[in-house]
């Protein structure tokens, strides 16, 4: 087992493992139950009353957050779709616009934070306000990274370029840590010299421009020599500056603020046509030269580090150990994939790395009451496991309501997960069933076109009117409709609901031909044999019209011959038998004259 | 499209209506109701919607939705909402309780002027209330325990009850007549009841063939004898309810669910559509011979322009929408949001102003809707 990169943190859960007792734990997919147990190694036991959840990741609870989330699965879900039809040359322009909406989102994100931390501010909501604080912080350090990513990895900026992007990228940042601090420097730093900026961009060679700015060079150079800046220290300074100087630029540490500042003003002053090779050298000694030998190494600076180091897969992995949710390396990640900037190793426990963290980070999303949407768009984009993934995850999402199961239930049948259909529709005809919501629970089965749920609604139908002699839910059985064929006992319960139908309205024949077929067709239950023979006993007794001819006759006492037959010594009525017995052999009478006898 | 804003509002909208203006202003509505859903707590807010002062340029003006008032309601999972009248709010939970607030929105507070508690139940459990549907001062509540029931606004006893309207959940309800109203339930009946009398109701209508789930219903503000239903198929139906228990027409609208249907209540000819695929359909007919093609964006493929109207051009309105396949007739529809997003849930039209909440957790609000 590989080792642990770095100690684990301690959660204090209060009100628990009091008084010695044993604490018992169940992983969830985004949090952990804590419970006491019952074990103590001495005295009486008690019984615990509570259970603790606890949640590893906070931050998709809180409000403003929350937008992050929603808004970057926008995006995500545009990226994936946008891959498909462009040729990959022409969509390095794309990629560093969806790149830069990422980071708007965090900025916009990082401004409403810091508004609520503004304006908040009740004495008891100081725990909030510094949390607040904290996730800004975070958000900061975050878009810090994700824009050197940009410039370095996506934008991918040649020599000369380069330093350019790093300039905007260092002052962005700047800007935003110290506010006081860029009015000073910017009144002492050369930005008037700057002026000679705006020839790499387009016009010049490299090779052109480099010899422009040695010459520049050796002439302030000249002029520090000749002491011609003598007589103000200032100046001088700034000359020192000018040509690269680190002593002079370490002297204005508290100006720099941060050891890459420093790194960009040096490869400005001396190196301004770096080329994106040699970026780590620069870096690494600027690291050394601004961080005193006893301070260690923040993470944010050895991520940063990595990452001018041009390996990813340290900026990544540092990452997803620094930060305490996945959403930052997952969508880097997915980006970076999509440039084609990660060598496609396969994880021996996965699929490749970028689909193992969007993974986590849907896991650790599903859990979440409302979130749990956003992760089926993301599961859905991991080829590998993204759909063994999602159909686990469904079936265990709450379902409160019809409305939530409905939605569940469009995700499923888009993704042909019939397993899950079937298990879902099930929940909720069962619980309409247990509510006595006939329609409903019929409704669901036939949703998921399931015969054995409907036979057991129909049951419950053919109960209820044997019990009470009536049928209720008369809108439901009458209009049934094809879904009638779902099952066997459910086109019995509507034929027969026909049958008294076709008998209330006095049309006798078709009732009784209707009563023959559904003892002919064998999908009456057993149940019903005696309820359907005894039905039969007026129309047989009907002295006006001739419902039944000979042969039905005959089929009729055949029927009630091998009912005796079955249910011999079983509790049967013998009267209604006895007058069956009577009825039938009177029909088969009148039928043999009738038939028998020529109309004159 | 430019005119959409959207703002991430950090839960999923179940419900979302403006908040009526008086009839004779002609203001654009500014304030607007949520209902959230899917959160631990749920709650329905109140927003402030209004342009940018001093932003003359057409395209580009700022909506900042602010949270003006907000109710909460704990634990629970589903709210609906209606405007009962400028001032008063019904919600309706899965909790089967019924609620009247009052919106003060000098005072910024929403403040319950009635709850009528376990309005929808079964017999040992609380049931969700699905629709509410207000008539000033009337009001009717349609749950998952397949029950009609009757309120007043300032009666604090329920008016009246039909037990076992439906065998199955009833999803929604309109307002026909007085004292007339229409349900839709997941066996794809509507049915017609007729409140005064009978618990029986007076009219059944059904599509033949597959029993698909209705889930919306909108009756043409003009014509109360139109209506408009979306099911579970995504398929837009009209109905005219005096003619047979056939649609007129059927129409291919959306690739899932249909939540809502609204006609637009002052320019009939307008529809709009939302549905679980996250689209939202706008769509319009026309039966005029000269009407102009002036809606822009993306136009959907889905209704093929058929010949323009016959000549005379006195074929009323109303009739433009049940002539089935549009041959007599114009019908367009675009689509009015400008990328794929999760479900819409619920949109409202007043005026010129449109908007929608989706399972994004986002609101979407359009002030230049061309009707």
């Amino acid at each position: 087992m590989e080792e642990v990169d770095v100690e684990p943190t301690t959660t204090l859960i209060p009100g628990v493992g009091l008084k010695q007792k044993h604490l018992g734990f169940e992983w969830g997919p985004g949090d952990i139950l804590v419970y006491e147990t019952n074990f103590r190694p001495a005295g009486e036991r008690s019984g615990c009353p509570s259970v603790h959840v606890v949640r590893k990741d906070e931050d998709i609870y809180s409000p403003i957050l929350r937008k992050l989330f929603n808004e970057s699965h926008h995006i995500f879900v545009g990226l994936q779709n946008i891959t498909e039809d462009v040729p990959s040359k022409n969509k390095k322009p794309q990629f560093v616009s969806i790149s830069k909406n990422y980071r708007s989102v965090i900025r916009a994100c990082m401004e409403e934070l810091q508004h609520v931390a503004g304006v908040t501010c009740c004495a008891h909501l100081v725990l909030f306000v510094l949390r607040l604080h904290s996730q800004v912080s975070i958000l900061l350090a975050t878009e810090l990274i994700w824009n050197l990513c940009e410039v370095l990895f996506i934008d991918a900026a040649p020599a000369g370029c380069l330093l350019l992007h790093l300039l905007d990228w260092v002052r962005l940042h700047k800007a935003d840590v110290d506010e006081k601090a860029k009015e000073v420097l910017q009144s002492d730093s050369p930005t008037n010299h700057l002026a000679y900026w705006d020839v790499p961009s387009g016009t010049q060679t490299l090779t052109e421009f480099d010899m422009k700015w040695r010459h520049w060079h050796e002439e302030c150079d000249r002029c520090l020599q000749d002491k011609s800046f003598a007589s103000n220290p200032h100046l001088e300074t700034i000359c020192k500056i000018l040509l690269g100087d680190e002593d002079a630029m370490l002297e204005h540490k508290e100006l720099l603020g941060t050891w890459y500042h420093f790194l960009v003003s040096r490869l400005l002053f001396s190196h301004p046509t770096v080329k994106p090779a040699e970026l780590h050298y620069y870096a690494k000694s600027s690291m050394d030269m601004f961080l005193d030998s006893r301070s260690v190494p923040e993470p944010l600076d050895s991520i940063l580090l990595a990452a001018f180091e041009f390996d990813l897969h340290q900026v990544i992995k540092d990452c997803s150990i620094a930060l305490n949710n996945w959403w930052f390396v997952a969508h880097l990640t997915d980006l970076l994939d999509h440039c084609k900037l990660l060598q496609s190793h396969n994880l021996h426990f996965g699929s490749n790395l970028r689909e193992f963290l969007v993974l986590e980070y849907a896991s650790g999303l599903v859990s979440h009451h409302s979130l749990w949407q956003l992760a089926v768009d993301y599961f859905d984009h991991c080829p590998e496991f993204g759909r063994v993934y999602l159909e686990l995850q469904l079936e265990r999402v709450p379902l409160e309501t019809e409305r939530k199961a409905l939605k569940v239930l469009r995700i499923c049948e888009q993704r042909h997960m019939t397993e899950q259909v079937r298990s879902i529709c099930k929940i909720m005809a069962k619980r309409a069933l247990s509510n006595n919501r006939l329609g409903s629970a019929l409704s669901w089965s036939i949703r998921a076109k399931d015969a054995g749920f409907a036979t057991l609604i129909s049951e419950r139908f053919l109960q209820d009117y044997c019990t009470r002699g009536s049928f209720s839910d008369l809108d439901l059985i009458d209009n049934l409709g094809p879904a009638m064929l779902l099952s066997d006992r459910l086109t019995f319960l509507g034929k027969y609901r026909e049958f008294h139908r076709l008998y209330g309205e006095n049309k006798f024949t078709e009732a009784g031909k209707l009563l023959l077929s559904l003892m002919t067709a064998k999908i009456a239950p057993r149940s019903f044999w005696m309820t359907l023979l005894t039905d039969a006993l007026p129309l047989l007794e009907q002295k006006e019209v001739h419902i039944y001819t000979h042969t039905h006759t005959h089929t009729l006492s055949i029927k009630s011959c091998v009912f005796v037959c079955v249910f011999q010594g079983e509790d049967v009525e013998t009267a209604k038998l006895e007058l069956l017995r009577l009825a039938l052999a009177r029909n088969l009478a009148m039928a043999i004259v009738k038939e028998g006898t020529v109309e004159a | 499209m430019d005119c959409i804003n959207a703002k991430y509002v950090s839960q999923k909208i179940s419900k979302t209506r403006w908040r009526p203006v008086s009839a004779s202003s002609l203001q654009q509505p500014e304030l607007l109701a949520t209902g959230s859903w899917d959160n631990e707590d749920n709650k329905v807010s109140i927003w402030s919607v209004g342009e940018n002062g001093g932003s003359n340029m057409e395209d580009e003006f700022e909506e900042i939705p602010v949270t003006v008032a907000s109710v909460f309601f704990f634990g629970f999972f589903f709210n609906l909402f209606q405007f009962l009248d400028q001032d008063r709010l019904v919600t309706a939970s899965s909790s089967g309780a019924v609620t009247i607030y009052n919106l003060k929105s000098e005072s910024q507070t929403l403040s319950v002027l009635h709850t009528w508690e376990g309005a929808h139940h079964y017999q040992c459990a609380r049931a969700p209330c699905t629709a509410v549907v207000c008539s000033s001062p009337e009001l009717v509540s349609v749950g998952e325990d397949g029950r009609v029931v009757l309120y007043k606004a300032d009666q604090s006893r329920i008016v009246r009850t039909i037990e076992n309207a439906d065998s199955s959940t009833i999803h929604a309800v309109t307002f026909l007549r007085t004292a007339e109203v229409l349900t839709v339930n997941s066996i794809g009946q509507l049915k017609l009841w007729d409140l005064r009398q009978g618990n029986e109701p007076a009219q059944i209508l059904t599509l033949t063939g597959d029993r698909v789930p209705l889930h919306c219903v909108d009756k043409h503000p003009n014509q109360q004898h139109i209506v408009a239903t979306g099911g579970q198929d995504g398929m837009l139906c009209i109905w005219d309810v005096r003619q047979g228990s056939v649609p007129f027409s059927l129409m291919e609208a959306h690739s899932a669910e249909m939540w809502e249907v609204h006609f637009h209540p002052s320019n009939p000819d307008h529809l709009f559509t939302c549905s679980e695929d996250g689209s939202l359909l706008h769509w319009e007919t026309s039966s005029g011979s000269d009407t102009p093609s002036f809606l822009q964006g993306r136009n959907s493929s889905m209704m093929s322009r058929s010949a323009t109207a016959p000549a005379g051009g006195n074929q009323s309105l109303i009739s433009a929408w049940l002539s089935g396949d549009s041959s007599k007739g114009r019908l367009e529809t675009t689509h009015m949001l400008p990328s794929q997003t999760l479900s819409v849930n619920s949109l409202d039209v007043l005026g010129q102003c449109l908007v929608c909440g989706t399972d994004g957790e986002a609101v979407y609000i359009h002030r230049r809707v061309l009707v």
